[in-house]
């Protein structure tokens, strides 16, 4: 891929908001388990960040995909895993499918004031009952004239407890299987809605993850998004941006989390010199870095096929897998080279041990990755 | 209203800033450039000017080939239009060279204000704002930290060590501006493509009808005669406490003169 001057302006930009905007708050909203996303959002809306790849007719930048390679490369390097996923949440993983399929009138209202930050929102996919086997969704909507009245939970919602409005994966139609689910966007503030509780979790702790409730939601069969009984597939599209997002961050964090442990060693002295010049560490990021490498050009190779309008479900599919093993991977790596240190919630080490695991399980679990390459190679359904 | 914001490429203020074993002269090629970051509040405030009383925002820098890339920043910002001046002839100029420059372009292009920050962080100086005011003939408002446009006249609020003075002048007049007086935006995605189509003006020395006996390393008034690195950190003095930790402490401030 080839990233132009502009492409290094932009990245100049985003890393500065970083900077100033979100590592100079990190520990505090780390430890207050939410971040202010009416506040921050607007700000990351100023320099274009929340519409990079939309329409400019609803506020987007009407930019190509690299962009959005720079975007997610940046945010990636934060100091704190649980903003940058609550930024890629709105604006790579709930609103693609309202972008590609949703009504002009249902655009105007939802995706234009989400573009401006105005309004947060969140995916919800997931229940109690079902994740990554996305299939096995319970939650249901019924028809009543001109509403869908909606009974359910879901599981595991980013930025769940400051949403504005959900992008909602329901089953309309029949119990279970691919068929019979319509994607449904849903206002937070509507009668029946509640969250049912916010979740505490292992890492990613500035960012609010809730159970949500729907107990007889009404809204209008209008806010469903492209065709009732699409909802699978639109789901299946979006998570190709969201397992992309995620790689890329991935990726990027990763590169920084070796840079900054290469510092540390540099300045750590045992035995009398700098740990880095201990040739089993030397060799063991060495080898780490190799794998960062490949693992970036792969993701801008396939970026660039995105950008030509090719489909790259497979390789988001093994990019997605690789990525959040290489990040656990490199992760270890910097909390065993710390040492103390390491283990220490002082140092940012721990921290990133602790947010980049998800990269296995969220967005699709690494099983799930498997088990789409597995269908792909022709090996059959897995049992 | 139309505005000139005057901004400059420096080292990247985190980097080692090294010296030119030839000419004594600062090593540029041996740090990432950046805009000074106190002109990034110059450009900004320019803009919220632009954005009360409209009108046209003109940067303006001199430098290398390079300082290219501040230009764009400014722009991309929200600036209008660019002015250049590059040539290898002003390399080694000094504060009073750069003013003569400066000035001489900013002559006859009708300005109501003209924007500086308040110091660079390479020469860190301060006196390039007060030299071009004093070279164009029109008052000159330094460290402020409020502008106020009103008609025909400008109101800042001059920084002091005790607190701010508030200064009034006719425009045209030159504006140098502190850190406290805004927070300056990104550039954005949409600014950073617009930037690409606005024009950018560049000047060779004899474009600008500058005179050449005046500019560069040759008609410098300050002479680097000599210069070492830094010397490498040397252990700091532990004062251990035995009952008198207080006086102990108090005197050795009181040696390197804090106290």
């Amino acid at each position: 891929m080839l990233f132009t001057s502009e492409h290094d302006q932009f990245r100049q930009s985003v890393r500065q908001l970083v900077e100033g905007e979100i590592n100079q708050k990190a520990d505090e909203w780390e430890d207050a388990g939410i971040f202010p996303a009416h506040e921050l959002f607007p700000k990351l809306a100023a320099i274009g960040a929340l519409g990079l790849e939309y329409d400019p007719e609803y506020g987007g930048g009407g930019a190509d995909h690299s962009f959005t390679v720079v975007l997610a490369e940046e945010l990636g390097r934060a100091d704190v895993g649980g903003v940058p996923m609550a930024i890629a949440v709105q604006t790579g993983m709930a609103t693609p499918a309202l972008a590609r399929y949703g009504s002009d009138e249902l655009k105007r209202e939802y995706l234009a004031p989400t573009l401006t930050g105005e309004l947060v929102c969140s995916i919800g996919v997931s229940e109690p009952g079902a994740g990554s086997d996305v299939a096995g969704i319970r939650t249901k909507a019924r028809r009543d004239g001109d509403d869908w009245i909606i009974n359910g939970r879901k599981m595991w919602i980013t930025n769940g407890t400051q949403a504005d409005w959900i992008c909602m994966l329901v089953r309309t139609d029949g119990d279970s299987g691919y068929q019979g689910m319509s994607m449904i966007i849903v206002p937070t503030d509507s009668a029946g809605f509640s969250i049912g509780r916010k979740i505490k979790k292992m890492g990613n702790n500035s960012s609010d993850t809730a159970e949500l409730v729907l107990d007889d939601v009404r809204v209008p069969v209008r806010n469903t998004i492209g065709e009732p009984g699409q909802g699978f597939q639109m789901q299946m599209s979006q998570f190709q941006d969201e397992r992309l997002w995620i790689s890329y961050m991935a990726v990027s964090g990763a590169r920084r989390a070796i840079d900054r442990t290469k510092e540390y060693l540099q300045v750590r002295e045992a035995f009398g010199k700098p740990l880095l010049a201990n040739q089993y560490l030397q060799y063991k990021l060495a080898e780490l870095v190799a794998e960062i490498d490949i693992l970036q050009g792969f993701l801008h190779h396939t970026a660039a096929r995105y950008v030509a309008g090719e489909n790259v479900t497979r390789a988001a599919t093994v990019a997605k897998l690789k990525s959040g093993r290489l990040s656990r991977e490199v992760a270890d790596a910097c909390v065993q080279f710390h040492g103390g240190m390491g283990y220490a919630e002082e140092m940012w080490v721990a921290r990133y041990f602790r947010d980049c695991r998800l990269g296995s399980i969220g967005g699709g679990a690494d099983e799930v990755m498997l088990r789409i390459i597995t269908m792909m190679e022709d090996m059959g359904k897995p049992q | 209203m139309k505005i000139a914001v005057c901004v400059k490429q420096v080292p990247d203020t985190w980097a080692e800033k090294k010296l030119r074993s030839d000419d004594s002269t600062l090593d540029r090629e041996a740090a990432d450039g950046v805009m000074n970051e106190l002109d990034e509040y110059a450009v900004e405030e320019a803009l919220k000017l632009q954005e009360a009383h409209g009108g046209e925002i003109t940067i303006i820098t001199m430098g290398p080939e390079r300082a290219g890339e501040t230009v764009r920043k400014a722009l991309s910002m929200g600036a209008d239009a660019a002015v250049h001046l590059v040539d290898d002839s002003l390399h080694g100029s000094d504060a009073l060279a750069t003013s003569y420059a400066l000035a001489t372009i900013l002559t006859g292009r009708d300005f109501d204000l003209v924007f500086f920050g308040s110091e660079s962080t390479d020469a860190r100086m301060s006196v390039v704002p007060a030299m071009v005011a004093e070279r164009l003939g029109v008052a000159q408002l330094t460290f402020a930290q409020k502008v106020d446009v009103d008609g025909t006249s400008v109101t800042i609020q001059r920084v002091t060590d005790y607190g701010f003075e508030t200064v009034v002048a006719n425009m045209p007049a030159v504006v140098s501006v502190v850190e406290k007086i805004n927070e300056p935006r990104y550039p954005s995605f949409k600014g950073i493509m617009a930037a690409k189509k606005k024009p950018v003006e560049t000047l060779s020395t004899v474009d600008a009808g500058l005179e050449g006996s005046q500019l560069g390393l040759a008609a410098a008034w300050t002479v680097v005669e000599d210069f070492a690195a830094r010397p490498p950190k040397a252990a700091g003095t532990i004062v251990t406490d035995e009952g008198d930790g207080g006086v102990k402490l108090a005197e050795f401030l009181a040696t390197q003169k804090f106290i």
